[in-house]
């Protein structure tokens, strides 16, 4: 095939697919084993300095937040994460100053709510490295790619932009129509992290509602991490498997955290908490309140349970349950919470 | 630059929907674009289709979400997907319309929402494309709503995150990019633009009331093609501000 163009930014998370295959082979056991454990547990095992990290979820959506303050709770370095459009797990462990690097597709800004300042000043003073850029489409393929054991994927994306120059995508001539094609290679993170209303102790995984592209990811991954509401019995699965978005072998850990993605939404289960959300957006405009921030809800807490007790506990936790099912207005005052 | 009787993000949501026909289908963002699409439902547009980039299919939508895959965007929706199969119904020419929005365009409808600045050391770190480039590179008629200034409107962008129709005529299909794709229109808070069949530049199709023709191009680094008798936009009906109260009931979009 002729090449046409290169893209010039940094190739992340590609493997050839034979020692992807083998890696699999070696690494992934296809036991029927329980494997749940603690967050703790969790990240100290399958979390390491350097590693290339994504999560599940899509911008204030679904994001494993328990994991992502345990990760700055560990202390982890040098992480690269996967601007798969992340926007609150990512703002903060650059503002923890665990993400040192970033593929983005879509970060440092907060949709609606604004641009994330944390994220920001670390990439405009250079303490945090956009290596590379892609769409979100584009992303979601690399993903597909890698999920198909396949070295690339063709789309017709990035073409004619800077966005491609900055990719770590080629052009090529389509063999068949005569075209460019844009090729987009597979992407394997090392640790993809899940937040799942339900899921059995050997990592059999549901997801209520859009699957953004956790389907692709949790495959593309080489270690899997899923938190969920509950841990059900595996009889609750099986009734239900069309549902199963991750099937366990590809997991490798299964926590317990009810509210797990606080402060962002779950469907149909409880919906963002903006107040908190304002507050880390309002403290990391300086480094000072960034730092308050992690003393405060990461450090100052034992464990993910006195973090809720500290972000207004089981009045504020209903308050979000009853808006998500739209039994109350979002910007309601909340009644008695001080 | 209004009248009191309206605000200018209430004109741009009007301009907006009335652009979106009945029986077509739309990938909306969050703010002004899912009001406007909102808004053509409940007009002139029922069955609109609306999409969301990250799985939501013909949601109805109950109150004004606030995120791109908020559950508020699959709300009795007739499928809640992934991000693999609307990204691929845009691939494969689904979708008629989809709206971005801008941090910077140039004459051709390129958009930038990456940096400003070296991209290595950025005096201004943007989002990035999200699937802007995705919309912009695969759906059939794109709808830019942007500020409208001198900074914005640039004859030469620091960076093109999102293909428009790059250095003219013929210019995308010879990337690579879908036939008979690209920008369609863009909205400001002084006007609307479309694209002349030629030459592909921003051309003025209509002007905001009160806003004359010599503060339009003021606004731009960029001489925009102004034909001879240039209309002015409607101002929204109060049919129309009445539904928008209704949907954005806070004021989180339209009331800015």
């Amino acid at each position: 095939m002729e090449i046409l163009y290169e893209g010039h930014g940094e190739l992340v998370g590609w493997h050839d697919p034979d020692e992807h295959r083998q890696w699999v082979r070696e690494n992934k056991s296809r036991e029927r084993k329980d494997k749940t454990m603690t967050v703790a547990e969790a990240v100290e095992k399958f979390v390491r300095d350097g590693d290339f990290i994504a999560c599940g979820g899509f911008g204030h959506v679904r994001v494993p937040m328990a994991l992502i303050y345990e990760i700055i709770r560990q202390g982890r370095q040098n992480l690269t994460m996967a601007g798969k459009t992340a926007v609150h797990d990512i703002d903060v462990l650059i503002g923890a100053g665990c993400v040192s690097r970033v593929e983005v597709a879509y970060s440092f800004g907060h949709e609606l709510r604004g641009l994330s300042p944390a994220g920001r000043r670390a990439v405009e003073t250079g303490k945090c490295k956009v290596v590379a850029e892609i769409s979100n489409a584009g992303y979601q393929w690399r993903f597909l790619a890698a999920a198909m054991g396949l070295p690339f994927i063709p789309a017709r994306i990035l073409m004619g932009t800077d966005t491609f120059e900055k990719s770590s995508a080629k052009i090529v001539r389509d063999p068949w129509s005569g075209k460019p094609i844009c090729l987009l290679p597979a992407a394997y993170p090392d640790v993809a992290m899940f937040h799942v209303p339900r899921c059995d102790r050997y990592g059999n995984a549901q997801i209520d509602g859009i699957l953004v592209e956790d389907f692709e990811l949790a495959r593309a991954a080489r270690r899997v991490i899923i938190t969920t509401e509950e841990i059900v019995d595996e009889d609750v699965i099986r009734r239900h498997p069309d549902r199963t978005v991750v099937p366990f072998y590809l997991v490798d850990a299964v926590c317990e955290v009810p509210y797990g993605a606080h402060p962002t939404q779950m469907p149909y289960l409880y919906f963002f908490d903006e107040e908190h959300i304002r507050e880390w957006l309002t403290l990391s405009r300086t480094e000072e309140g960034t730092k308050a921030y992690f003393d405060r809800y990461v450090f100052g807490v034992r464990d993910f349970e006195e973090y809720l007790e500290r972000v207004g506990g089981i009045r504020k936790l209903n308050y979000l349950r009853r808006v998500e099912q739209l039994r109350e207005s979002m910007w309601a005052p909340e009644e008695g919470n001080d | 630059m209004t009248d009191a009787r309206y605000t200018s993000t209430e004109l741009l949501a009007c301009v907006a929907a009335r652009l979106l026909e009945d029986g077509k289908s739309v990938f909306v963002g969050t703010g002004l674009p899912m009001i406007a699409a909102m808004l053509a439902q409940r007009t002139h547009a029922p069955h609109l289709l609306i999409i969301f980039e990250a799985g939501g299919i013909g949601p109805q939508v109950p109150v004004l979400p606030i995120s791109v895959g908020d559950s508020r965007t699959f709300h009795r929706a007739v499928s809640a997907s992934s991000m693999h199969d609307v990204m691929s119904a845009l691939q494969s020419g689904y979708v008629d319309y989809g709206f971005l929005g801008a941090a910077a365009i140039d004459p051709y409808g390129n958009i930038n929402t990456t940096v400003f600045g070296d991209w290595e050391r950025p005096e201004v770190r943007l989002p990035g494309s999200g699937g802007a480039n995705d919309i912009g590179s695969l759906c059939w008629r794109t709808i830019i709503v942007m500020r409208q200034d001198r900074r914005r409107f640039l004859k030469r962008l620091p960076f093109v995150t999102t293909p428009g129709y790059l250095t003219g005529p013929g210019a995308r299909e010879a990337a690579g990019l879908p036939e008979g794709t690209g920008p369609y229109r863009v909205i400001t808070q002084l006007g609307v633009y479309g694209f002349g069949e030629e030459t592909r530049r921003l051309m003025l199709l209509s002007r905001h009331p009160g806003v004359t023709v010599e503060e339009i191009q003021a606004n731009s680094e960029f001489e925009i093609l102004i034909p001879a008798d240039v209309p002015e936009s409607a101002p929204p009906t109060p049919e129309e501000q009445r539904i928008l109260r209704e949907i954005d009931p806070a004021g989180m979009v339209v009331g800015k």
